[in-house]
């Protein structure tokens, strides 16, 4: 142990070291301009500014990518706060509680929550990569596919059973997320699905963003525009250094969820093929669980936007884990990383810990370093980002909407998508005005191609026998934990 | 039409959705196949069985009046909500229709003109300052600095002496 501090004590310094520390500053600060663009996420910034980094050592170009990593986690949360367009996947969950808080005049409160809990995220990821690594690598391989499958029912159970919406419209959402990430080629056997009067554009599936930016766009101000008349207020929020001190004082609040999600979305980052994404949804579920007040969850709880702040950012610095020590991405960011080291001719691996510990601890203390700059820059911004909601309404509808637009199509550059992305809003809104749950169709819709891949690889592997999610303990206790969670609610409802 | 009406008539129609999503799933094979485990169609065949199993469920609540919708006899739009919401639904229909045929940063000049001078009412200095000034800044950083190209459809030419100076 004394040794492995040694180590990142090592690592740390080097951050420090002045071509390092300007690489995490300038990585830190792109990677929130990439993440709080809608459409844009930690992948898109680690892959267009890979080629920079050939031009400095690899440790420094590493670090350069983590920070940029680092930088797009929270990014996500300022446009899925301020503007309620997810600007990445990992912060779509933030969008549940984080926008009906900044509607209320209280964006300041949920940006310095989703910054105060990315640090704590951060900082426990950091200590558990420190502790656990070689043992968690060895526990993230005994996740099979049933075990992957069984937690993927957990992430929907822990949305079906609770907060009081309509039950059976509620599994209606999950089932249609999960449908709608079936469209386009079959992930086993490559045939083409569900591809609609023969349209080309279905084959590349249906991108998670086009329906969250539709949802949470266009259905969004849709829904605004006609809860306030046409009139909305405007927040103008006079922010001073005062009160986002109390803000950060508030962080006893969340405390307990934060910590909570931080763990889950460490281990969770840590599954191969898992990463970010599923992380927050999963612990925006378990912070609702155990919340005294499931109820306010998606009506702006802070605990709703601090639970997948810190998640996401805990995954982060745990898909990292099984990169580095097996050679695994655990996120499509870090397959970019991956790529990015065997390149710098690196190899992946247990040996890496061995061969290049100056590498592995230098990116480590550079995570924690990230970490640590981006919650400065972000709380010292913090009034700058409020700025965006005191516009009036008629300039911040029109440049939502051209985001959303853009957002949509960047990811596959395809008009298609963009109009999909419309059609979701309109009908999204219209299901809302029903009392339609739209974010477990978001869920789904997200973790649809991993929950349908460990289904089908774990039915084969068992001949067809669904008794192999029973028949291997991890599963079980996932199994039955999902089915008391639905469950409960439905007798405490009849009783 | 009421909320009530609303209720049972997207029933319906999202139960018809789930039918003919079952039947597209079942253009596919949704049983099992010897080594190679369950179908393509079986998967999405199930989810749509489960969607409609939903609707019904819903529409038998509905008949039961358990639900705050089924129980609600107030419009499901007024028509102040319906010109409300349909200038802005129509302003990005035609942003959209627009871009197919004069491109992404013409149907914007357009669209941000109808928004901010005909539904926000703002002076025509500002109009003009953010009809110019939010296509400029979403090529700049769309085109230049991440260099991903937007749609521009007939108005690509115009273009050519800014790829110059970018590429050059």
């Amino acid at each position: 142990m004394g040794e492995t501090l040694g180590l990142l004590a090592g690592g740390l310094a080097q951050a420090f070291e002045p071509v390092n520390f300007s690489m995490i500053i300038i990585g830190c600060v792109l990677g929130l301009l990439v993440g709080a663009m809608p459409g844009l996420g930690s992948v898109n910034g680690v892959a267009i500014l890979l080629p920079i980094t050939f031009l400095v050592p690899p440790t420094a170009a590493i670090i350069f990518l983590a920070a940029i990593y680092y930088g797009a986690m929270y990014g996500g949360a300022i446009s899925s706060i301020t503007l309620g367009i997810p600007g990445a996947s990992t912060a779509v969950a933030t969008v549940f509680d984080g926008r009906p808080l900044a509607q209320a005049g209280k964006a300041d409160k949920a940006l310095t929550a989703a910054a105060m809990a990315s640090f704590i995220g951060g900082t426990i990821s950091v200590v558990l990569f420190t502790l656990f690594a070689p043992p968690l690598a060895e526990f993230a391989l005994k996740f099979g596919p049933a075990e992957e499958f069984a937690l993927m029912l957990l992430a929907f159970a822990t949305f079906i059973g609770l907060g009081g919406d309509d039950i059976p419209k509620t599994v209606f959402s999950i089932l249609i997320g999960l449908v709608l990430a079936t469209i386009g080629l079959d992930i086993i056997s490559g045939q083409p699905r569900l591809i609609f009067f023969d349209v080309s554009g279905f084959l590349h599936g249906i991108n998670f963003l086009v329906l969250a930016i539709g949802i949470y766009g266009i259905g969004e101000m849709l829904w605004t525009l006609e809860q306030t008349k046409g009139e909305v207020t405007v927040h103008n929020v006079k922010l001073s250094m005062k009160e986002i001190i109390k803000d950060i004082r508030d962080v006893k609040e969340y405390i307990g969820t934060t910590s909570l999600s931080s763990v889950l979305g460490y281990f969770v980052g840590t599954l191969p093929a898992a990463g970010a994404t599923p992380a927050s949804l999963m612990s925006y579920g378990l912070a609702k669980t155990f919340s005294k007040e499931p109820e306010t969850f998606g009506k702006g709880n802070v605990s709703g936007v601090a639970a997948p702040e810190a998640a996401n950012n805990a995954a982060s610095t745990g898909s990292m884990l099984p990169m580095i020590t097996l050679g695994i991405p655990g996120s499509p960011t870090t397959a970019i990383l991956l790529g990015g080291m065997i390149i710098w001719g690196l190899r992946p691996g247990p040996l890496l810990f061995t061969e290049h510990p100056e590498f592995v601890w230098g990116l480590i203390g550079s995570l924690y370093v990230a970490n640590l700059a981006t919650l400065i820059i972000n709380l010292m911004f913090i009034p700058v980002f409020v700025k965006i909601l005191t516009l009036p309404f008629t300039i911040l509808a029109p440049t939502i909407y051209i985001l959303c637009v853009v957002g949509g199509y960047a990811p596959t550059q395809t008009m298609h998508d963009v109009w999909l992305m419309f059609l979701f809003g309109v009908v999204g809104y219209l299901l809302r005005k029903l009392n339609y749950p739209v974010a477990p169709a978001v869920l789904a819709i997200v973790l649809g191609p991993l929950a349908e891949r460990s289904l089908r690889q774990s039915l084969l592997s068992s001949q067809g026998d669904p008794m192999i999610f029973l028949e291997r303990p991890i599963s079980l206790v996932c199994v039955l934990i999902a089915i008391a969670l639905v469950l409960v609610p439905v007798f405490q409802k009849m009783g | 039409m009421t909320v009530r009406t609303a209720e049972f008539l997207m029933a319906i129609v999202l139960s018809l959705c789930s039918i003919a999503l079952m039947m597209k799933s079942a253009e596919l094979n949704i049983g099992w196949i010897e080594g190679r485990g369950p179908g393509a169609g079986a998967w999405p065949f199930w989810l749509a069985t489960g969607m409609l199993l939903c609707c019904l469920l819903t529409l038998w609540r509905w008949f039961r009046r358990v639900t705050p919708e089924s129980r609600n006899t107030s419009l499901y739009m007024t028509h102040q909500t319906m010109v409300i919401v349909g200038t802005s639904a129509g302003a990005i229909l035609f942003l959209l229709a627009a871009t197919h045929w004069i491109g992404l940063y013409a149907s914007l000049v357009f669209f941000l003109l109808f928004y901010l001078k005909y539904v926000g009412r703002h002076t025509w200095l500002l109009t003009i300052a953010l009809t110019i000034g939010i296509p400029v800044f979403i090529f700049c950083l769309f085109e230049w600095a991440l260099k991903i190209p937007l749609p521009k459809a007939i108005t690509e030419p115009l273009f050519y002496p800014i790829y110059e100076l970018m590429y050059s």
